[in-house]
């Protein structure tokens, strides 16, 4: 018998069958869609009025923000340019540029040192926000408070200059002694500073800042977005180290100490800032030496401070509880007394655990900076709704000043809290 | 061999009060304690002499002298001649009332947005992940004005609702939206078992709280039949029974009737008017207050390991049942606590209503009377004080709550 013919096998394929293209509903963005978009009826009637939605918004916002006219004077000028059509009045944004962000009784001529202060503040913030950076840059960063006053409010040098030199002198002794007896050394330094500042500020002769270099700005011709700018990075820079004191003494075995700041904290949390801010405005001053002073922006950078402090220092307390007990214990077993152990062991870690918070706390406390305008301090909202929309040339332009408002306070919250999660990531160095 | 050492009796020295640490925290409270009464003592010092030089005393008789200014939106009764303290009670229930209505909505909005945000459709995830940052990220007062504005600036006026071809018309021909405010109808009944009004709605709670302790009975009743013989009896229609019929034989017995909102003349009457202020407080309170429970409430649901979902659906249970009995109750211990620090939140920011002129406690007590009486001390401890304790009470809720759900271990 012949072997096997070669047709007496049904069939066999002598060449491959050339690769086909997966079905179109398989592939792509079609795929895509019908995985993501309409994977189900009541996904799909979700996704069009999703769509509907967006439609909606985009149509109405839109055209007015594209037709928007950007030269004019006043809104009668501009309703004549627009003639009927929609449109925005954004000529209020270039107009008034200056008094949103400066405020209106700024002096026009000194708007560059609120701008160098702020470049600056970038240049004094980038080595605390980024850990790469030289650590040198920290030098500057310690200086830039006293050189930022002295840029905004001007006046005689001198006040920036005896302030830093008593924090300087502190420092100093503070190093000396505060590596052997902690207490010695803060306390020590704090009796100094406040000696040199009284002798300083003694020195200082009357009227010095009439002629000084950079006229001197009172505190109450602050105002716009600067106001906003400066209310919440003082704040918190100040309520940072005033909360971490907070939750260790909330921490404490020490009954008395551990009571004050337990009153304190539930105290300040318990009530709206807006009854702070009136403290501030209208209760305050009654507390102070009766000849004294004491203007509204440190009175309420005083509020504020005490109140972002009781939040920081709740956040802090979870990082402290959230260490492991042995973290103390080993501490202890160094040999460390309470202030080293504290220093170098506990609040390096429980600090990292406490980024996120903190920030949260921040972007929550510049937020509430707007709440100023209430006690009629004319900060970007209080501009807004104050001078401009009061004035004759711009009565009526809501949404062109309050958008212009929420965009900007967007900008530096979402910012901030991009750069925290961006931190949390890179400090997290489990698995 | 062992040997205790005892601590060297050594005679006390002054310099121990320092070194030795069983006796520093004494000094050192010793030390904050005087440091405390000084500075009391400096602060009250300067109080009363500053007091003396401005010829004021800290006294609260002026709560009992005429208000004289009114509030448009009042749960009680009030006019002009009514008292400052009756004034301030009247802001307190409107900050209440605030509070309440935004809780209820907040949640709402957030619950909605945190599912929607997990969900598998791209488009909608993405859409809630843009309402959640841009709520959060821009100040609650602005959102407050914004809305308020909305209410004043772009919704047609009274007067557009007249002539013969009016610009603006009811909505249904029920509910009005003006700049003054939105009018919606009222319910009355015609005639009530009781005189007065309120007591026919107190009547109508004490039915619905019936309802409830009688389906509670009938759930509780199906349990145990459940545990018997292993069959749950269906109690859909008998608790839908129990809420409906008493409920409208009810309505039906007294007369339920609605009072339509009309114009008459210049401006609406009848009906129940919300106030503009009140409208963009609530709103704006509640959907901003709404983007953080959205987070809250992904985090929660996040928060539940796959494997427990697993664990449930291998076990055999629906997906309805997996969320019911498995994700939710693991989630909610994880949700409840920030979400009621968030209530606690909406009644704090309930006190930017002065921003818009509401008349919330802070824009009565701590707004006019503080400015017409000038009693600036006794009108801002009075707010402290209800604040405090409109926070400590909601705490103190949480923390009952915090140890009922509590994971019990041993």
């Amino acid at each position: 018998m012949a072997g096997p013919d070669k047709n007496s096998i049904a069939f066999v394929a002598t060449e491959v069958i050339p690769e086909s293209p997966p079905p179109a509903r398989e592939t792509g963005i079609v795929k895509w869609g019908r995985e993501n978009l309409f994977s189900s009826i009541p996904n799909g009637i979700l996704t069009l009025v999703s769509l509907w939605l967006i439609y909606v918004i985009l149509s109405s916002t839109l055209p007015w923000i594209l037709n928007g006219v950007w030269t004019t004077s006043s809104l009668a000028e501009c309703r004549e340019v627009l003639a009927g059509k929609t449109g925005a009045c954004f000529s209020v944004l270039t107009e008034r540029w200056n008094q949103l962000l400066y405020g209106f009784k700024y002096p026009t001529d000194a708007y560059w040192r609120p701008n160098l202060a702020f470049v600056l503040m970038l240049v004094a913030i980038a080595p605390v926000l980024f850990f790469d950076l030289p650590r040198k840059m920290l030098v500057f960063t310690a200086l830039y408070p006293f050189v930022a006053f002295w840029l905004i409010w001007g006046g005689t040098i001198m006040a920036p200059v005896v302030a830093l030199l008593g924090f300087v002198i502190a420092g100093a002794f503070f190093q000396k002694f505060g590596r052997s007896n902690f207490a010695l050394g803060f306390f020590g330094g704090a009796v100094i500073a406040l000696i040199v500042w009284s002798i300083g500020g003694a020195l200082i002769p009357e009227g010095a800042s009439e002629n000084a270099v950079l006229s001197a700005v009172p505190s109450r011709d602050l105002g716009g977005f600067m106001l906003n700018m400066m209310l919440g990075l003082t704040c918190v820079s100040l309520s940072i180290p005033l909360g971490i004191a907070l939750a260790l003494g909330r921490q404490s075995n020490m009954p008395l100490i551990k009571g004050i700041c337990v009153v304190f904290i539930e105290f300040v949390r318990g009530v709206p800032l807006i009854t702070l801010l009136f403290v501030a405005s209208v209760m305050l001053s009654y507390f102070f030496p009766p000849e004294s002073t004491v203007d509204l922006f440190l009175r309420v950078v005083i509020m504020i401070t005490m109140f972002s402090a009781a939040y920081i220092a709740e956040v802090i307390r979870g990082g402290l509880a959230a260490l492991p007990k042995g973290q103390y214990e080993a501490a202890d077993s160094l040999g460390l007394d309470y202030a080293q152990a504290m220093r170098l062991i506990i609040l390096p870690q429980a600090l990292k655990i406490s980024i996120p918070g903190i920030v949260n706390v921040a972007v929550g406390l510049f937020k509430d900076t707007t709440l100023v305008s209430v006690i009629s301090m004319f900060d970007l909202v209080g501009m807004i709704r104050g001078p401009i929309l009061a004035s004759t040339e711009w009565n009526g332009v809501y949404w062109e000043l309050l958008g212009f408002a929420a965009l900007l306070f967007f900008v530096v919250c979402y910012s901030i809290s991009q750069y925290s999660q961006w931190l949390e990531r890179k400090l997290h160095k489990g698995h | 061999m062992t040997t205790l050492t005892d601590p060297p009796k050594a005679s006390f020295r002054l310099s121990m009060l320092f070194n030795d640490t069983r006796y520093r925290s004494l000094t050192f409270q010793a030390i904050a304690a005087v440091a405390l009464a000084l500075s009391i003592w400096y602060l009250g010092n300067n109080l009363i002499q500053n007091l003396r030089a401005a010829g004021l005393n800290i006294s609260y008789d002026f709560l009992g002298d005429p208000a004289g200014y009114d509030i448009n939106q009042r749960l009680v009764e009030y006019d002009s001649q009514s008292s400052h303290a009756k004034a301030a009670l009247v802001g307190l229930l409107n900050t209440l009332l605030v509070a309440f209505l935004a809780c209820i909505t907040a949640t709402i909005f957030g619950v909605i947005a945190g599912v929607l945000r997990l969900s598998n459709n791209w488009i909608v995830s993405k859409l809630m992940a843009v309402y959640v940052e841009i709520f959060r990220n821009i100040p609650v007062l602005i959102w407050i004005i914004i809305i308020f504005t909305i209410m004043t600036a772009v919704m047609p006026g009274p007067r557009e609702f007249r002539g013969d071809n009016p610009t603006s018309s009811m909505v249904l021909d029920l509910f009005a939206f003006t700049n003054r405010g939105v009018y919606v109808p009222m319910p009355f009944f015609e005639n009530g078992l009781f005189g007065s009004p309120t007591m026919n709605w107190v009547l109508v709670l004490l039915v619905a709280v019936g309802s409830w302790f009688a389906t509670r009975k009938v759930s509780a009743r199906a349990a145990q039949i459940q545990a018997d013989t292993g069959v749950r009896p269906k109690t859909l229609w008998t608790n839908l029974a129990i809420w409906l019929v008493p409920f409208l034989a009810l309505m039906v017995i007294m007369g339920l009737s609605w009072e339509v909102p009309a114009l008459k003349g210049f401006n609406f009457s009848g009906g129940i008017k919300i106030g503009g202020p009140l409208i963009a407080l609530w709103f704006a309170l509640s959907i901003y207050t709404g983007a953080f429970i959205a987070e809250n409430v992904r985090a929660g649901i996040q928060a539940v390991s796959k494997g427990q979902t697993e664990a449930a659906s291998a076990l055999g249970l629906r997906p309805r049942r997996v969320m019911n009995l498995v994700v939710l109750p693991q989630a909610l211990r994880v949700i409840i606590p920030p979400l009621i620090s968030q209530y606690l939140n909406i009644t704090k920011n309930s006190s930017l209503a002065i921003a818009v002129g509401y008349a919330d406690i802070t824009a009565t007590l701590g707004g006019i009377t503080l400015n017409q009486t000038g009693r600036a001390i006794e009108c801002v401890l009075l707010l402290m004080l209800f604040y405090l304790t409109a926070s400590l009470t909601i705490s103190m809720v949480m923390n009952v709550y915090n140890a009922s759900v509590k994971l019990k271990e041993r």
